[in-house]
C-alpha cells in the first residue's frame, strides 16, 4: 500500500478522495466523481481550455509546461484522429507519487482523461503505467471496466452523444518512455525512441494524429479543477503556479513520505518541519529538489519557494517533485556516480552524446571515487557534461549532464579529495562477490 | 497481414490466448499490442523463448527480427530463464541513501548468487535494478510484481523465507 503521509500544512486537493475507498466507482460517485465530467461537457472545449488556463496548472512531469496553453495548440479541424495520452510511466528517481494516485484514486485519472478528450475532441485515450506498476494496471484496468458500465465510457458517455474510449497499458522498463515522444513509439510497439520536435505532439502526435500527452498527476488533477474552479485552484499556489503538488519526500529524512503541498511551500520547512529534519541529529549537505535529474542545492540554497520559477531562479527545477534529502554523511562523488549509472543504463543510445557521453562519465566517475583520477579529470567531467547539453532529440542527455555540473560546481572539495590514489573518503569496503554456485 | 494461430497451435493457456486476440483489436494498429503482449506471454511462460517470440511475430503480422528489436529495448524483457520469484533489488538514489546496497549485498550472501544469478534450484534470481517507484518507502524491493518498502537485512530474510515457504507448498 502505498499511502499518503499527512502533516498540518497538507492541504488536499489531489488527495480529496485518498483512504476513502474511492477505487469503487460508487464510492467514486458519492464523492462527487463525474460530475466535473458532467461539467466539463456544459463547457463545451472552449470552455474547457479557458477553465484550465485560468487554474494556472502546470505539467507535473517535470518541465512544468502550461497545460491548458498546452491542450490549446490541439488544431481544431484535424484529419487524423486526435488521442489522449496519460503517462503514468514514472521513472525518474525519488518520484513514487503515481502510486498513490492510481492506487487510491484511478477514477480521477479516468475523469481527467475524459475532460482532456472533451477540450480537443478526441475519441481515444491511453493510461500507459510503467511495467513495474503491474498492480496498478489491474487496479486501473477495474476502474475503467466500471467507467464502461456506467456509460462513462464507450459509445454516446454520459449521453451526450460524444463517444469515448480509452485502453490501459504498461511498459516494460525503460525510463526514457517517460519522455514524450518516446512514449509514443513504445505504444505504437517500436524501441521508445525519440522523435525529433517540431512538429510537436500536439500536432502530430500518436499514430501521426494531434494528442495531448500529460502526466498521471496533472490528469488526475483537472477533475479537482472543475470540482472547485480554475481560479480558487490557482490560488492555492504562487503566481502562475496554480494549485498543489504531491512531493515525494525521502533520503535522510525523519519522515520520508508523500505530501500534498501548496505550490511554493519552503523547501527548509519542508524538510525539517513537514519532514522531521535530519536523523541522528546529522547536518544537511544537499538535496536534489525535483528528481535525480534535477541539479542539487546546497543546505545555504534551500530556503526557496517549491514551485516552477523559484526553483528555477535557484538554478536548478522543480521536476517531477521528487525531493531526496542527504546529509553531511554522503559522498558526493558516489551520489554523482550512482545517478550517471542511471543514465547510462537508461540510455536509449539514439543520440551519440547521450550514449557515449553518460558512459564516459560513469567510467570517470567510478575512476575518481576508486581513487585513480588525477586533477584532470575533474574538468573533464565537467566539460564532457557541458557538450551534452542540448545536444540531444529528448532531454534524457540533459537531465544526466545538469546534475554533473551541479556536482562538481558545488562540491569541487568533496571532488578533490578523491585524487591522488586516494579514494573515497566515505566509502565502505567493497563486499566480495559471493562465488557462483 | 497474418492469419491468428489456431488454439491448439498456440503456446500460450487458452485464458492468455484469448487475452492476446483481443489486445490486438483495441488500437488503431496491431502492432501497439506487443509490448504488453511480449511482458504477459514472459509472465506465462517464464521467459521469451524463440517459439514464444515467432508465436508473437505471427501475433501481430511482424518479423521475429522486429520483435527481437523491442525486446532487446526493454530492461523488463529476457530471454534467459528466471527465477520462480525474481528479487528485485533498487540501488537507486533514495534507496542507495537509505541502505539499498546493503539489501542487494544482503541477499546476494543470502541466496549465494551474484548480481543476475539464479539459485541452483531455480527458487531466486537476484537483479539490482534501477528506481521502482519506491522512494518515499525506500529501501525497496520488488520480488515478480510485488512491493518490499522499508528493508532491513532481517525483514527482507523474513521476504525470502516467506517466498521460500510458499513455493514448499
Amino acid at each position: 500500500m502505498a499511502t499518503l503521509t499527512t502533516h498540518p500544512d497538507c492541504v488536499t486537493v489531489v488527495s480529496y478522495r485518498f483512504g476513502k475507498g474511492a477505487a469503487e466507482i460508487e464510492r467514486y460517485i458519492q464523492l462527487g466523481g463525474y460530475e466535473s465530467a458532467r461539467k466539463a461537457l456544459a463547457l463545451g472545449p472552449d470552455g474547457i481550455i479557458s477553465e484550465m488556463k485560468a487554474s494556472n496548472l502546470r505539467g507535473r512531469g517535470g518541465a512544468g509546461f502550461p497545460t491548458g496553453l498546452k491542450w490549446s495548440f490541439v488544431p481544431k479541424q484535424s484529419t487524423k484522429p486526435k488521442y489522449v495520452l496519460v503517462n503514468g510511466d514514472e521513472s525518474e528517481p525519488g518520484t513514487c507519487k503515481d502510486r498513490l494516485i492510481f492506487e487510491q484514486d484511478p477514477h480521477s485519472v479516468i475523469e481527467g482523461t475524459i475532460i482532456a478528450a472533451l477540450s480537443v475532441q478526441a475519441k481515444m485515450g491511453f493510461i500507459y503505467l510503467r511495467g513495474e506498476y503491474r498492480y496498478l494496471l489491474q487496479i486501473a484496468e477495474r476502474a475503467v471496466a466500471q467507467a464502461y458500465t456506467k456509460g462513462f465510457l464507450g459509445k454516446n458517455i454520459f449521453g451526450s452523444g460524444t463517444d469515448f474510449d480509452i485502453v490501459t497499458q504498461t511498459g516494460a522498463g525503460a525510463y526514457e518512455v517517460g519522455e514524450e515522444s518516446a512514449l509514443m513509439e513504445s505504444l505504437e510497439g517500436k524501441r521508445g525512441i525519440p522523435r525529433i520536435r517540431p512538429p510537436f505532439p500536439a500536432v502530430v502526435g500518436l499514430y501521426g494524429g494531434p494528442t495531448i500527452i500529460n502526466n498521471a498527476e496533472t490528469i488526475a488533477t483537472v477533475p479537482h479543477i472543475f470540482r472547485i474552479g480554475g481560479a480558487e485552484y490557482a490560488k492555492l499556489g504562487t503566481e502562475r503556479n496554480g494549485g498543489t503538488r504531491l512531493f515525494c519526500l525521502s533520503g535522510h529524512v525523519e519522515r520520508p513520505g508523500v505530501y500534498e503541498l501548496p505550490m511554493g511551500y519552503n523547501l527548509k520547512k519542508m524538510i525539517y518541519e513537514v519532514g522531521g529534519g535530519i536523523p541522528n541529529g546529522k547536518k544537511l549537505k544537499a538535496v536534489v529538489p525535483g528528481g535525480a535529474s534535477t541539479p542539487a542545492l546546497t543546505a545555504d540554497e534551500i530556503d526557496i519557494g517549491m514551485d516552477f520559477d523559484q526553483v528555477g531562479k535557484a538554478g536548478s527545477m522543480l521536476g517531477s517533485g521528487g525531493v531526496v534529502v542527504l546529509d553531511e554523511t554522503t559522498c558526493m562523488v558516489e551520489f554523482a556516480l550512482r545517478t550517471m549509472k542511471f543514465y547510462a543504463h537508461e540510455s536509449c543510445g539514439w543520440c551519440i552524446p547521450c550514449r557515449e557521453g553518460t558512459d564516459w562519465l560513469k567510467k570517470s566517475l567510478t575512476r575518481l571515487h576508486e581513487g585513480g583520477a588525477v586533477d584532470k579529470d575533474i574538468d573533464n567531467i565537467r566539460y564532457l557534461a557541458e557538450n551534452m547539453l542540448g545536444r540531444t532529440f529528448c532531454p534524457l542527455g540533459d537531465a544526466a549532464a545538469m546534475p554533473t555540473i551541479a556536482f562538481v560546481q558545488k562540491f569541487r572539495k568533496e571532488f578533490e579529495d578523491h585524487l591522488e590514489g586516494r579514494g573515497c573518503p566515505y566509502h565502505r569496503a567493497p563486499e566480495p562477490e559471493p562465488a557462483l554456485v | 497481414m497474418s492469419t491468428q494461430p489456431s488454439q491448439s497451435a498456440t503456446l500460450f493457456s487458452p485464458a492468455l490466448a484469448a487475452r492476446f486476440n483481443k489486445l490486438v483489436t483495441l488500437y488503431p494498429v496491431k502492432r501497439s499490442a506487443l509490448v504488453p503482449m511480449l511482458l504477459y506471454a514472459q509472465d506465462e511462460i517464464g521467459y521469451l523463448s524463440d517459439p514464444v517470440i515467432a508465436e508473437v511475430a505471427e501475433r501481430i503480422g511482424i518479423s521475429e527480427l522486429e520483435v527481437r528489436n523491442v525486446i532487446s529495448y526493454y530492461s523488463m524483457l529476457r530471454t534467459k530463464p528466471a527465477g520462480k520469484y525474481h528479487v528485485q533489488v533498487c540501488t537507486n538514489i533514495s534507496c542507495m541513501l537509505r541502505g539499498g546496497n546493503e539489501i542487494l549485498d544482503h541477499c546476494k550472501k543470502k541466496l549465494g548468487v551474484p548480481n543476475k544469478g539464479v539459485t541452483a534450484d531455480g527458487l531466486f534470481s537476484l537483479e539490482e535494478v534501477e528506481c521502482i517507484g519506491a522512494c518515499s518507502w525506500a529501501p525497496a524491493a520488488q520480488v515478480n510484481y510485488d512491493f518490499h518498502e522499508n528493508l532491513t537485512p532481517d525483514s527482507i530474510d523474513k521476504v525470502l523465507a516467506d517466498y521460500r515457504a510458499k513455493a514448499a507448498k
